[in-house]
């Protein structure tokens, strides 16, 4: 007993399980099914895209660490799940040396610039994506037309719009034979991870499960974007796709369940977080419907991503104004 | 099932000792009595060095209102006052008592058991002030004072505590099974303070439904209500327990009679009734000994002043990978540096563990996942008030609530970042207090 020595430190004692490590790579593990889809939809050089955007993410998260002199955080599953998002986010033909453009763009000059895990205000993969497609629009928006077990390298791929795409420059009805189900399985034309609602929405049930996230940023996302063109669509169905079309298509369920729910850049109170969702939700139907782009998610998220401060900072207001009234009382 | 609205975890139970019954701990060969067992002034002491003493006499005087008297817990010789380390972390003034062996009480004291019914209510206040009853618990507030709330304040609630929501801890837990009609008499003593206006009831956590049984049984017939909870922490902290039962809430510099509220331990029922009843002034309590690197896990009934040293050879070895031996539970506890401090009255568990996340600090940045809000039963911003704290900006952190915190860890046990925000809060408040000591001096 004497041999025993007693160390202090502050209570509690015990801890729970969770870490940042258990909550990326859960975040991983849900991203793992629209992954897999996309090898099964665009053949080998999908995974090839996948696991460059992922090292590249890790190599440069290890740079930035060495550079800012801080201890190494690249296994702590944020920069794989940045390079996971961003591969799932370009179409299945991109160049390699694109990708690691991108993934420099997300880990270096968007989450390390502002400090680190924890301080960047802006979603990194999201801010890549769209750096890729204001830089290169004709790469990154060239869908290659999904071909189920092709199991090639082949980077010479028939390539097509998107219908988001043809809605936009052509109309409704140059969709043609596009089905609600084709959006719901992933056969169709888009990005690597987003074309496949159903592989997405089985990762957000685990990701629920978990509790790693909440069910109100997505529903007030996809609840507004539903209820903003189907009232366009009601008004005018011949020139204004369904609401249904508009759930299945683009990057709107990948955009509802893994990138407006990162927790770094989504608002902490409930309320925040309804305003956020809301927001997201009005700015892509609005983009959609009458912007120069076909797809508005990235940015609805993106601009939202810049009012999270501000939300925070109302409850903050709040949480002062409660407790100041109180004690001028007392 | 009742339980607090906002907030709450639930942590592992890991109550390894809930069946095992208690157990008398010997007299050690020498006890450590501290003059300071409770909230406020320690006591002054009246014995010097070579003194005899009798088992239950008063060799620490209260020193004030809110302080309270402190008793030899067996006859021997005083060996010695000085200064010696306490379980809260720091030094205090301390009576060294070597026992005789004969365990003789004082004169007056441990009386054949009296009806409390022919007591007044002066007197019952007064016994209970004598016997040096302060808050069990772990707060260790002087009961006779929580007793005797302003007049103007209207009274019509009366909670007793069986909650006991830390993890690994099960002292009220044994004591409600083992004397559940000591439980319900202490309760009925206190209810009679407040003229029979009030309503009495005995919460408890439906991960004890032995100790739900055995209270149901005995306070059934008197009007008790026993309320069963849902298993969540920190439940037994006051505020969360009379929200659970009564759905009020305590507000910012309230107490709880401010909401006619008045909550009191299972451990203090108990020194109640044995105070009235029997003129024992307190001089035991139970123990929880557990935690995973000790071999045998019991609860022990100790002397107050008894070494922790004593209490672990009492019950077993330790492994060589304890590294941590905490007091209290491992929510709200204080980790050891010694184990040369004695058992005072708030001391509820002893807890011997392997902790490895003690080596070196874990703590990364905030990834803003909002848990600590969410768990917060306070409605607090855990992670916004340890951010602030770790600023130093001292004003701004009174305006976010930093009184309303009562320390009870949930944000810091659901943290995946590791952050030590209670430790942080805790912090601000000791340096804020300061500062306005400061002030006022």
């Amino acid at each position: 007993m004497e041999s025993v020595k007693l160390k202090v430190s502050y209570a509690p004692f015990v801890r729970s399980s969770d870490s940042i490590e258990s909550v990326m790579y859960n975040v991983a593990l849900a991203l793992a099914p629209a992954t897999v889809m996309s090898v099964y939809l665009f053949g080998m050089y999908a995974l090839v895209l996948n696991v460059v955007a992922i090292l590249s993410c890790i190599g440069f998260e290890w740079l930035m660490d060495k550079a800012r002199k801080k201890p190494a955080s690249c296994l702590d599953g944020s920069a794989l799940v940045t390079g996971l998002l961003l591969a799932l986010n370009v179409p299945a033909n991109l160049p390699l040396w694109m990708i690691v453009v991108g993934s420099f763009i997300a880990i270096a000059a968007t989450k390390h610039v502002f400090g680190g895990l924890g301080y960047n205000i802006f979603n990194p993969a999201l801010v890549a994506r769209v750096f890729l497609l204001i830089s290169f629009p004709a790469a990154m928006t060239s869908w290659p037309v999904p071909a189920p077990f092709s199991l090639g390298l082949n980077v010479d791929m028939q390539t097509a719009a998107s219908p988001l795409g043809i809605l936009k420059t052509d109309g409704l009805e140059a969709l043609g034979s596009f089905t609600l189900m084709d959006g719901f399985y992933g056969t169709m034309n888009g990005s690597l991870g987003e074309t496949s609602a159903i592989a997405l929405l089985a990762g957000a049930a685990w990701l629920l499960y978990k509790r790693y996230i909440t069910l109100t940023i997505p529903l007030t996302l996809i609840g507004s974007v539903f209820l903003f063109t189907g009232i366009f669509f009601l008004i005018d169905p011949g020139t204004y796709a369904s609401p249904l079309f508009h759930m299945v298509t683009g990057g709107l369920i990948i955009g509802a369940f893994f990138m407006a729910t990162d927790m770094v850049t989504s608002p902490i109170s409930m309320r925040g977080q309804l305003i956020f969702g809301l927001g997201c939700g009005l700015l892509t139907a609005i983009i959609r419907l009458w912007g120069g782009y076909p797809e508005g998610v990235s940015f609805a998220i993106l601009i939202m991503n810049g009012f999270v401060p501000l939300l925070d900072r109302w409850d903050q207001n709040d949480q002062k104004a409660k407790y100041q009234k109180k004690s001028e009382k007392a | 099932m009742k339980t607090f609205k906002i907030g709450g975890i639930h942590p592992p139970e890991r109550k390894l000792t809930e069946s095992s019954a208690i157990e008398v701990m010997p007299v050690p060969a020498e006890l450590v009595i501290s003059m300071n067992q409770h909230l406020g002034k320690p006591a002054k002491p009246l014995v010097k060095m070579g003194e005899q003493v009798k088992k239950g006499q008063l060799i620490g005087e209260a020193d004030g209102f809110i302080s309270a008297n402190v008793h030899a817990s067996t006859s021997g010789k005083v060996k010695g006052v000085k200064p010696h380390p306490h379980p809260g972390g720091q030094y205090a003034m301390a009576v060294f008592i070597t026992p005789d062996g004969k365990d003789e009480w004082a004169e007056g004291l441990d009386t054949e058991p009296a009806d409390w019914r022919s007591f007044s209510q002066e007197e019952i206040i007064a016994k209970v002030k004598d016997a040096g009853i302060v808050g069990m618990g772990g707060a260790g507030f002087p009961t006779n004072v929580k007793l005797s709330p302003p007049p103007d304040k209207s009274i019509d609630t009366i909670i007793l505590n069986g909650a006991e929501c830390e993890p690994f801890l099960t002292a009220d837990h044994r004591l409600m099974v083992e004397s559940p009609a000591k439980v319900v008499a202490g309760l009925e003593i206190i209810s009679s303070l407040f003229k029979g206006e009030a309503k009495a009831w005995i919460g408890i956590e439906s991960n004890k439904q032995d100790a739900i049984d055995a209270l149901k049984k005995h306070a059934s017939p008197k009007g008790i209500e026993v309320v069963s909870l849902k298993t969540k922490y920190p439940q037994g902290a006051e505020k969360q327990l009379i929200n659970a039962i009564t759905g009020r809430t305590i507000g910012q510099g309230e107490l709880p009679f401010d909401k006619g509220c008045l909550v009191q331990n299972i451990g203090t029922a108990v020194a109640v009734y044995e105070a009235v009843c029997l003129n024992r002034p307190l001089i035991e309590r139970v123990v929880t000994v557990s935690g995973m690197e000790i071999s045998s896990r019991k609860n022990v009934l100790a002397r107050i002043g008894t070494s922790f040293k004593d209490i672990a050879g009492f019950c077993g070895d330790i492994s060589e990978k304890t590294n941590q031996v905490i007091c209290g539970g491992p929510m709200m506890g204080k980790a050891l540096f010694t184990l040369d401090a004695p058992v005072v009255k708030t001391t509820s568990g002893l807890l011997f563990i392997n902790n490895s996340a003690v080596e070196k600090s874990r703590e990364r940045t905030c990834i803003r996942c909002g848990k600590c809000v969410d768990v917060c039963p306070q409605s607090l911003e855990p992670w916004l008030l340890a951010n602030t704290a770790q600023l130093r900006k001292f004003d701004e952190i009174l305006d976010l609530g930093l009184m309303n915190c009562t320390e009870c860890g949930s944000c810091t046990f659901v943290c995946p970042s590791k952050r030590e925000l209670v430790h942080w809060i805790k912090y601000a408040k000791v340096l804020v207090n300061n500062r306005q000591k400061r002030k006022s001096a």
